[in-house]
């Protein structure tokens, strides 16, 4: 397999010709932002946060489907591209209902370390409040439509890793939601395997496991007494 | 088939005429105001009058004017004529007809008088026409493929094949100048040839009649008036490229297209002019239907391929290209109708002659649908090239009521606005693109002055809206965000920063977006904001005096569709 040589913002950087920019970029330490890029299954060019300038080429080009070329100019990092990628984390927080403080997934989330990677401080659109549901009907996994930014990612785990077939996208633009086998509860489905790779692969906390999840929200009954009369005895003043 | 069989079809055809030809149209629009039943009438007028051996009651496709539908058009041939087109007098076009009127209709062709309403055929709605891809529309019977054979019909496959080389039909595309009709307006020469020198065992041809812009039925027409045509057109498109294999994609909504399609296919299965050894020639080529679901984004070609393989019909990023991997991941021809429409014609009459209509980079010529505030509401192909004011004005005859024509819209969701001081404008790819808009695959909605721009907008942007298949951010999020801000400024609601704010998703939905429906999402508004600002400007709320101080919110009147 023949080597191709090129440019990622100025460093010179070889890589196999069939490499795509996003893997090129990351052995050579550049990281460039993604959401539905998910190392071992296919891309889909689909989150857009990955979209670099190519010298020579008019529009911008996702890193995670564009193959290298011998000689390539690429940017990762422009003035341009930080104001898209942060608008598009945006208009992601504005889709659905993402309240990070209520999150299974707050802290281990990539759309959140996403957000304060990319410097976006607040929300600058209109929140939509889209009414979605969450399906609790499968023994070990829960799925919550609110925090789903449809990556795709445990559609694809479920197809091209485990076979099973399982997940799938039904309806579309903002109606799109995941679906399981033909749009019935998870629970039901027949096809599931339980493997759990959707879960493993989810980027937010739309997929979930149940005991996992269960365990992390133990109550402690003793805070709940504290919340109540700590005010009226000044215990909030350490 | 040898050509010897297809000059007797022909022969036979043209012998069995009958000196009177009634011609009514059966296209999608005529049809929804009863031509079904004023073809039936015309028959049992015929057979009253006795002159079953003298009149033929054809049912042909769209006559053009559809606003006056049904129509129906006389024509005696000339004694001694050969060529049935140009030697015939043809009766004026007798303009909505009801069955009640087929008596008096049969009736003129023994001296008798009408009272049924009737179009002048020299006024500048037929005049300013010129036929390629609607040459055989209204004319022939889109049912019956002998039809299409008297009028030179697979000729031009018959040519292809025993003449001509896959290279010789190649460099002729590329010479004739032909660009895709579907809206880009890629060269179609440049496409076949990548198609061609990819090598693969395997290779399809599709054609996209997946025709969605509101307000556009150029294809249907083409599809419903003259199918054959286009399956001509694709048979001489996969002789070029090396493909046995042909789809057409088109959709549910367009029932009658497809039962034409059907019955063309078959017929031409039975002749042998679709199958195996062609012509007596190694061509094989086979076309299938594939009905699209009702998805506007399946118009989009990678989409289009996936909802043809079975799948969800979602675009994926290019490259690669469909004419290195396509269906399948073969190598893969797509095209529009009406560019597949325009193949036999070249093929029979040249790639000069071809080259000597329109501009100096745009060549042939262009079907429009005319829709909106306009007069004559129909179909119409005019050189490229033509003024834009020659089209609506003259052709389109104006604004109804006296009104005035404020500005056109082409390009339907992907395209733009252009103002009525712009209506000078030549029609072709690189004049409509500098004024923001785009060719498209044809929709032209006129609006007059009781159009309110920014509601045109805010009405593209909805269809945008509720048609992005929801694979990317930009388009899925963009477009629900760019659509409420809209919203809110026609409440009467939102601060010249909203205004701000929706300029610059504009241009992050175009520039980020995945395929061609998100990038050309934000058209429409970028393109009424660049000529109807103050419109916008008008409804804005005045941010220095906070909530209350401003214009009352105005009552919205829906867009032109």
């Amino acid at each position: 397999m023949a080597a191709r040589t090129f440019t990622i913002d100025g460093k010179l950087v070889t890589a196999e010709e069939n490499a795509t920019v996003l893997d090129a970029a990351t052995e050579a330490g550049i990281d460039i932002p993604t959401l539905c890029h998910l190392e071992g299954v296919y891309d889909v060019g689909a989150c857009r946060l990955c979209l670099v300038e190519v010298t020579g080429i008019g529009k911008l080009l996702p890193a995670c489907t564009t193959r290298v070329a011998e000689g390539m100019e690429i940017k990762t990092d422009s003035e341009r591209l930080r104001k898209y990628r942060r608008m598009t984390i945006e208009l992601l927080f504005a889709e659905r209902n993402h309240v990070c403080a209520v999150c299974v997934a707050n802290s281990h989330c990539e759309l959140q370390a996403l957000a304060c990677r990319l410097g976006m401080d607040h929300v600058r659109y209109d929140y939509t409040f889209p009414r979605w549901s969450v399906d609790n009907t499968h023994t070990l996994f829960g799925m919550d439509h609110n925090r789903c930014i449809l990556c795709t990612r445990c559609v694809r785990v479920c197809w091209h890793i485990e076979g099973a077939g399982t997940k799938n996208v039904s309806g579309r633009g903002s109606h799109s939601h995941i679906i399981s086998d033909l749009n019935q509860s998870w629970g039901s489905s027949e096809t599931c395997t339980r493997c759990g790779k959707c879960v493993m692969g989810c980027p937010t906390g739309a997929l979930f496991a149940k005991g996992v999840t269960v365990s992390e929200m133990e109550r402690d009954r003793t805070k709940l007494e504290f919340i109540v009369t700590a005010r009226e005895k000044k215990q909030w003043i350490a | 088939m040898v050509i010897d069989d297809l000059m007797e079809i022909a022969a036979k055809e043209k012998a069995a005429r009958k000196p009177w030809v009634v011609r009514c149209c059966m296209a999608a629009g005529c049809m929804s105001s009863n031509s079904r039943g004023v073809k039936e009438a015309l028959d049992r007028a015929v057979k009253e009058a006795g002159m079953e051996s003298e009149v033929e009651v054809r049912g042909v496709g769209c006559m053009k004017l559809c606003c006056q539908g049904p129509l129906v058009q006389i024509d005696n041939e000339k004694p001694g004529a050969t060529v049935e087109v140009t030697s015939v007098d043809h009766s004026p076009l007798y303009e909505k007809v009801t069955p009640e009127d087929a008596a008096s209709l049969i009736g003129t062709l023994k001296g008798g008088k009408t009272s049924v309403e009737s179009a002048d055929p020299n006024q500048p709605f037929f005049t300013g026409q010129m036929s390629i891809v609607l040459a055989n529309s209204g004319i022939v019977d889109p049912e019956r493929i002998e039809s299409y054979i008297s009028l030179d019909g697979y000729d031009g496959l018959h040519h292809v094949l025993r003449e001509m080389t896959p290279k010789e039909v190649l460099d002729t595309m590329i010479k004739s100048g032909l660009r895709g009709r579907g809206g880009a307006g890629y060269p179609t020469g440049l496409k076949w040839a990548t198609v061609a020198k990819t090598p693969s065992a395997q290779k399809y041809v599709i054609c996209n009649a997946d025709e969605g812009d509101p307000g556009a039925f150029m294809d249907r027409s083409v599809l419903e008036s003259d199918p054959h045509s286009v399956l001509e057109g694709m048979a001489i498109g996969a002789y070029a490229v090396g493909a046995n294999q042909g789809f057409i994609y088109v959709r549910a909504e367009y029932p009658l297209a497809i039962s034409r399609l059907h019955t063309a296919i078959k017929q031409a299965k039975q002749l042998g002019l679709l199958g195996s050894g062609i012509f007596e020639s190694p061509f094989n080529f086979n076309i299938d239907l594939r009905i699209g679901a009702g998805a506007f984004v399946c118009g989009e070609e990678t989409a289009l391929m996936a909802s043809v393989e079975g799948k969800r019909g979602t675009p994926r990023p290019r490259p690669p290209f469909p004419a290195e991997s396509g269906l399948y991941n073969s190598p893969t021809l797509i095209n529009n109708v009406e560019t597949f429409a325009n193949v036999a014609p070249i093929i029979r009459k040249g790639a000069e002659w071809f080259a000597s209509i329109g501009t100096e980079k745009s060549k042939g010529t262009k079907v429009f649908a005319l829709a909106g505030k306009i007069t004559n509401t129909g179909l119409i192909e005019v050189p490229m090239g033509t003024p834009l004011r020659r089209i609506v004005e003259e052709m389109g005859g104006g604004a109804p009521d006296g009104g005035t024509i404020k500005a056109v819209q082409t390009g339907g969701p992907s395209g733009g606005c252009i103002p009525a001081h712009a209506l000078d404008t030549p029609v072709d790819y690189e004049s409509l693109s500098k004024l923001g808009s785009i060719m498209g695959s044809g929709g032209m909605i006129v609006m007059d002055e009781g159009t309110r721009m920014v509601d045109v907008a805010r009405f593209f942007m909805e269809f945008c809206m509720d048609e992005s298949c929801g694979k990317c951010i930009p388009c899925r999020a963009g477009t629900v965000q760019m659509h409420h801000m809209l919203t809110k400024i026609l409440a009467g609601k939102a601060t010249i920063r909203d205004l701000e704010q929706l300029e610059e998703l504009c241009d992050m939905v175009r520039n980020t977006s995945l395929c061609g429906l998100g990038q050309t999402a934000p058209n429409p508004v970028m393109s009424t904001l660049r000529f109807f600002r103050q419109e916008y400007l008008d409804l804005l709320q005045e941010d220095t005096l906070g909530p209350g101080a401003t214009n009352p919110p105005q009552k919205t009147v829906p867009a032109a569709n």
